[in-house]
């Protein structure tokens, strides 16, 4: 909303500077987003007047011209414009004058003959024709104006206003106007507000011999006034309204228009002039519209609507989508004789969805939907007949419609000064909040305090707080000291992410940020088979891009997107891990309730048919470059585990499980499923080379997901003590050949089973394959630590265990290396 | 016989001034105090002396014997403290070399800036709760008094579940967890809610359809908004140090009422006005507002028996300020090169 001060000041006498004003009103409550001074640019320029115009003496195309600027004497200047006579009456821009764009004006010789000023146009004043239609584009601007020589020309021309820039919150619908704003400023400075009650005079008729109106549907339509304006004159409007409504960012088309445009910014209600020839029947009917019937709209577009949609019609067809647009042919023409005037209340959810369902907006469908004041009809249609005939534009019949099934009960609200003061923590007195309240236009009856009608938006007790607060100052309210009372902790879950997520960073991950959304081609990239089940994804209807169209059912893609990013940027390693969500659509509809507690409150319970998807948290981890091998990453997995409690866990391979089809992403010799008893706490390994290509990386990439929930149910919750050991312990050195198809391990559980008790630490050491080996064995060798807290192991019972070892070793075709 | 223990006397201290290395001492303490030496052999010829005189002279030789002693225990402490010195100087490393580094990482600016405004809540007696992403629109809009029609649901530009009728959404904002707080848990309450939220915005150096908002909500009986700002000034306090100061502006949101934006004294010109604030001294950082006595209603909680306050704040702002990050965009790229240094 950009309001001219000038046309505010009309109702209340706002003087103060123009910062104070701006910065007063955003902290009352009324935004101001900025403000503009017309013609800041232009100084030291004057009304002046042409006394001679004599030829240059070195020039055909230039004139000598001596001009009354309101100085003692006339001064000379030199033009090369071809439109000015003595007597003409001319904006002068004088010696060190500044004009818009920066030009700086400075007396000096044009041909040897001196000048000193300039003349100026329209277009060197920052206007055009629009603003002064009788002036010529290219040419001084010959001015028509009252005014006086040598007064400045801002304000001869009317270029004096200051437009402010409202940002108004959807509550406040009535501020979207001068009246409204009017109102907000008196109560802000408490000030003298001044707004006459409009009144015409009109011309003798009866408006039934020559229009019926007739409200079919009363729920959507309230109040429908309407009256007619004969034998118009169209013409463009005068200076006063074209300015102001300039100034209010709206374009001057002719009287007619204007007056309409110009009683919706005045009061926010929106009006209506169409040609009352194109009304068949002459009669106004406002009902839904028919299924399929259609309607050209203003814009020029064809549209067709449905019975749920609200039109004015005449006796045959719409000629107006009701309080959105109207349509094309019913529009004012120039050789328009009569004139009906619209002043109308339409329910705001009508509107609204009719907009949305057309994708159809207008300044009057975004008062409408917002609401409007409902008592306002009536004197908005005086308002513009009076502004009719104030401009001459034609004759008002001194009769009107008013078909009013308005039910519209002022809203009252129990007023209690001291809930207001407990609410808010203040101590304001009794005859304060009523003088605020007052000052926006609020009553008093019976202890409650009444709405005036064009607050919609009051419903509440915490309402009159608020106004009460707005007024006395938001940042007069003192601020308390909060303090920690209730006792604070992390949830156990919340605990074991933070966990997790220092571990990761510990062990060298970077934290990322992705999108929960991504593409659906994803599902290709990471080759996925034509059924799996990460294919069945939660969708957006509306997304801004088929790049952010699903929500990812594994976050692995996320984790690639960016590691290609980074080896495409020429970052030579990259160690990431992100904890975020997936977004699982539940496996079947499964209709449920909302609100169930709600039930003993009476309110209303909500259904809904659809489920909402599971959103399991991962921690995802990638790496390359660098360190970045299988084995570096699985360290890393170890050690993560190993931080919350999580040992004895398998690595199974991929391919041989029926672990997510998150699988096929990865490499499947040097890939595994990570298992604890049988569940399956997570994915890791290389990248499959068709991936890695896909993801345009270059090199050896690895990439790990776990599942949060999953390590949290196998997590250990408690860590106990292990006393340190008294007695020394024993160690035992084991090299081996065996089948190179046998996972260590084997060898390894096939150890731990031998020793039995007295185990200690298996530590492998070594794997050899190659020279002195022969070809499909290997060689593995173990250190094995053996004590006991009973006293020092004898020989006897560490050989012992080491023949039980290679026996059971022997059982699997490890022999010992000769 | 005296002259001779002179004699011993002077020439072992001038051998042992010329000797330099710790082995030739001993060669040194083996030729004159050894039992072969040359001390020895002087002493043995005492017998041949007077009884008069043996005492004189054997308190000379003892006295000789303990000087050379003595000078051998002082050369062989001089040169070993000489080698160790030697020593010490030779390993001698230039320390502008750089460390050597164990692998460790760093957590997302994000994280960090958010688990900051954590601890400052948990300090103040705030929970930490969670709520879906996806979720459906009575949380998100109708319980916090936004019904349907509502205009103020044209400025969330929401994002709908396919197959839903759009009753299934993206939420747009994390002000729906205190509907599921509000639902499952009775006054009183104190929660903030970290969390992702989406909004149908184009990518820019300032919008992201993917953002994350910290909701903070308290309800109890004589729940004041003089309680709302004193909790805001001091996390902004604690946040932005003691000199930054707070300005409330009333404000419209459909589930608080009053409702307000606060905004804060500029970090460039405290509050003068510069281009950075465009002149206004403050920046716009956060909403809040008394909970809704509808909002109340719609979860359960009596209005009259319980009042409340509600703020969402947006975390990419506060993560833009601290560090000075002028592109949004950066957040969500993840180049190493940017994450290596919070």
């Amino acid at each position: 909303m950009n309001l001219s001060m000038k046309w505010l000041n009309d109702y209340v006498k706002a003087d103060m500077p123009i910062k104070d004003y701006c910065h007063a009103l955003t902290m009352s409550g009324s935004k101001v987003e900025g403000y503009e001074i017309e013609g800041k640019e232009i100084s030291n320029v004057v009304v002046g007047k042409i006394l001679s115009v004599v030829p240059h003496e070195n020039s055909d195309h230039l004139v000598v011209c001596q001009v009354e600027v309101g100085e003692d004497a006339p001064i000379q200047i030199v033009t090369g414009a071809s439109n000015v006579n003595a007597g003409d009456i001319i904006p002068v821009a004088l010696d060190g004058s500044t004009l818009p764009g920066g030009i700086k004006i400075k007396k000096g010789k044009l041909r040897g003959v001196e000048s000193n000023g300039m003349l100026c146009s329209l277009g060197e004043l920052g206007l055009d024709k629009r603003d002064f239609p009788y002036a010529i584009e290219d040419g001084i601007f010959i001015m028509q104006e009252e005014c006086e020589i040598g007064q400045d020309i801002q304000s001869a021309i009317g270029l004096n206003d200051t437009s402010v820039e409202f940002e108004i919150t959807s509550n406040r619908p009535d501020c979207l106007s001068v009246t409204g704003l009017a109102r907000e400023t008196a109560a802000t400075f408490d000030l003298a507000l001044n707004i006459p009650e409009p009144s015409f005079k009109g011309v003798d008729g009866d408006i039934n011999e020559l229009l019926k109106v007739d409200i079919i549907n009363t729920e959507k339509c309230k109040r429908y006034c309407a009256g007619i304006v004969k034998n118009v004159k169209i013409e463009p409007s005068p200076r006063w309204m074209r300015e102001r409504l300039r100034a209010s960012g709206v374009r001057p088309i002719n009287n007619f228009v204007d007056i309409t445009n110009y009683v919706m910014l005045e009061y926010g209600q929106p009006m209506h002039a169409f040609d009352l020839r194109y009304v068949e029947g002459a009669h106004i009917n406002v009902r839904n519209a028919v299924n399929g019937e259609k309607i050209m709209t203003l814009d020029g577009v064809e549209r067709e609507l449905s019975d749920d949609m609200l039109v004015i019609a005449d006796e045959k067809k719409p000629v107006a989508v009701a309080g959105v647009m109207g349509g094309e042919y019913s529009g004012i023409m120039d050789d328009t004789t009569t004139v009906v005037f619209e002043s109308a209340y339409f329910e705001p959810s009508q509107v609204r969805r009719t907009s949305k369902a057309l994708k159809l907006k207008s300044d009057a469908s975004s008062r409408y939907e917002k609401g409007v004041d409902p008592l306002i009809s009536m004197v908005c249609l005086k308002r513009a007949f009076q502004l009719v005939e104030e401009l001459g534009a034609g004759e008002v019949l001194s009769t009107v419609i008013d078909c009013d099934h308005s039910d519209y009960v002022p809203s009252e609200v129990e007023f209690n000064s001291e809930w207001i003061n407990n609410f808010l923590g203040t101590d304001i007195s009794d005859a304060d909040m009523k003088n605020y309240l007052g000052r926006l236009g609020f009553t008093f009856a019976d202890g409650k305090t009444v709405a005036p009608s064009f607050r919609i938006d009051i419903g509440c007790k915490a309402d009159i707080a608020e106004e009460v607060a707005r007024i006395y100052g938001y940042n007069n309210i003192p601020s308390s000291d909060f303090r920690g009372v209730a006792k604070a902790e992390f949830t156990e879950e919340q605990k074991f992410v933070r966990t997790l997520r220092n571990a990761a960073v510990s062990l060298g991950g970077y934290e990322i940020a992705t999108y929960s959304f991504v593409s659906p081609k994803y599902f290709d990239k990471i080759r996925l088979p034509e059924n799996s089940e990460l294919r069945k994804v939660v969708k957006i209807v509306n997304p801004l891009g088929e790049d952010t169209s699903v929500m990812r059912t594994t976050t692995i893609p996320s984790m690639l997107d960016v590691l290609s990013f980074n080896y495409n940027n020429r970052n030579e390693k990259a160690c990431l891990f992100e904890i975020s969500k997936e977004y699982i659509p539940a496996k079947e509809e499964k209709p449920y309730i909302n609100g169930d507690i709600l039930a003993s409150s009476g309110n209303k319970k909500h259904r809904y048919e659809y489920s909402l998807p599971d959103e399991p948290q991962k921690l995802t981890i990638g790496m390359y470059g660098g360190e970045a091998d299988f084995y570096t990453l699985k360290g890393m997995i170890e050690q993560l585990l190993d931080e919350i409690g999580i040992s004895d866990v398998d690595y199974v391979r991929a391919g041989d499980s029926n672990a997510s089809d998150e699988k096929y992403a990865l490499h499947p010799g040097r890939s595994a499923v990570i298992l604890k008893g049988d569940v399956i706490l997570g994915i890791m390994g290389e990248v499959h080379p068709e991936v890695q290509d896909t993801y345009k990386l270059g090199t050896k990439t690895y990439v790990a997901k776990l599942n949060i929930a999953e390590l949290m149910s196998v997590a250990a919750g408690k860590i106990t003590y292990q006393p340190l050991p008294k007695f020394p312990a024993t160690t035992r050195d084991l090299s081996l050949i065996c089948d190179d198809e046998i996972p260590v391990a084997e060898l390894e559980k096939a150890i731990k089973g031998a020793v039995g008790k007295i185990l200690e630490k298996v530590t492998l050491f070594d794997v050899y394959k190659g020279k002195q080996i022969e070809d499909g064995k290997k060689s593995v060798s173990y250190s094995i630590s053996m004590r006991s807290h009973e006293g020092t192991l004898t020989d006897e019972q560490a050989d012992g265990a080491m023949k039980r070892v290679l026996k059971a070793l022997s059982a699997l075709g490890a022999e010992l290396r000769g | 016989m005296k002259e001779q223990l002179e004699k011993i006397e002077a020439q072992a201290k001038q051998e042992l001034d010329a000797c330099t290395e710790i082995k030739a001492l001993d060669d040194l303490r083996i030729r004159f105090l050894g039992k072969k030496g040359e001390l020895t052999a002087i002493l043995k010829q005492m017998g041949k002396l007077s009884a008069e005189e043996r005492p004189i002279i054997g308190q000379l030789a003892n006295q000789v014997r303990a000087d050379i002693e003595e000078a051998l225990k002082n050369k062989i402490e001089s040169l070993k403290s000489e080698a160790q010195a030697a020593k010490i100087k030779e390993e001698s490393i230039d320390i502008t070399l750089p460390g050597k580094h164990a692998p460790f990482g760093k957590l997302h600016p994000l994280t960090k800036v958010e688990n900051e405004i954590r601890e400052i809540f948990m300090g103040m007696g705030f929970d930490i709760a969670d709520g879906p992403e996806v979720d459906d629109d009575y949380h998100v809009f109708e319980a916090l008094n936004l019904p349907p029609d509502h205009p103020a649901r044209d400025t969330q530009d929401t994002f709908y579940i396919e197959g839903t009728d759009e009753t299934i959404l993206l939420r747009t904002q994390t002000s729906s967890v205190q509907v599921h707080v509000m639902e499952n848990q009775k006054p009183p309450i104190r929660i903030i809610s970290p969390g992702r939220v989406f909004r149908s915005d184009a990518v820019d150096a300032t919008h992201s359809p993917l953002f994350h908002q910290i909701e903070g909500l308290v309800i109890d009986k004589g729940i004041t908004m003089s309680d709302l700002k004193g909790t805001l000034d001091m996390l902004m306090k604690k946040l932005y140090g003691a000199d930054c100061k707070l300005r409330f502006r009333p404000h419209h949101f459909p589930f608080t009422e009053p409702s307000c934006e606060v905004d804060i004294s500029c970090f460039n010109c405290g509050g003068e006005g510069c281009s950075m604030c465009k002149d206004e001294g403050y920046i716009e950082l956060l909403g809040a507002g008394m909970v809704h006595p509808k909002v109340l209603e719609n979860c359960g909680i009596d209005p009259e028996v319980y009042s409340g306050f509600a703020f969402g704040l947006g975390l990419e702002r506060m993560v833009m300020g601290r560090y000075d990050i002028n592109d949004l965009r950066l957040l969500y790229e993840n180049d190493v090169r940017f994450l290596e240094q919070f």
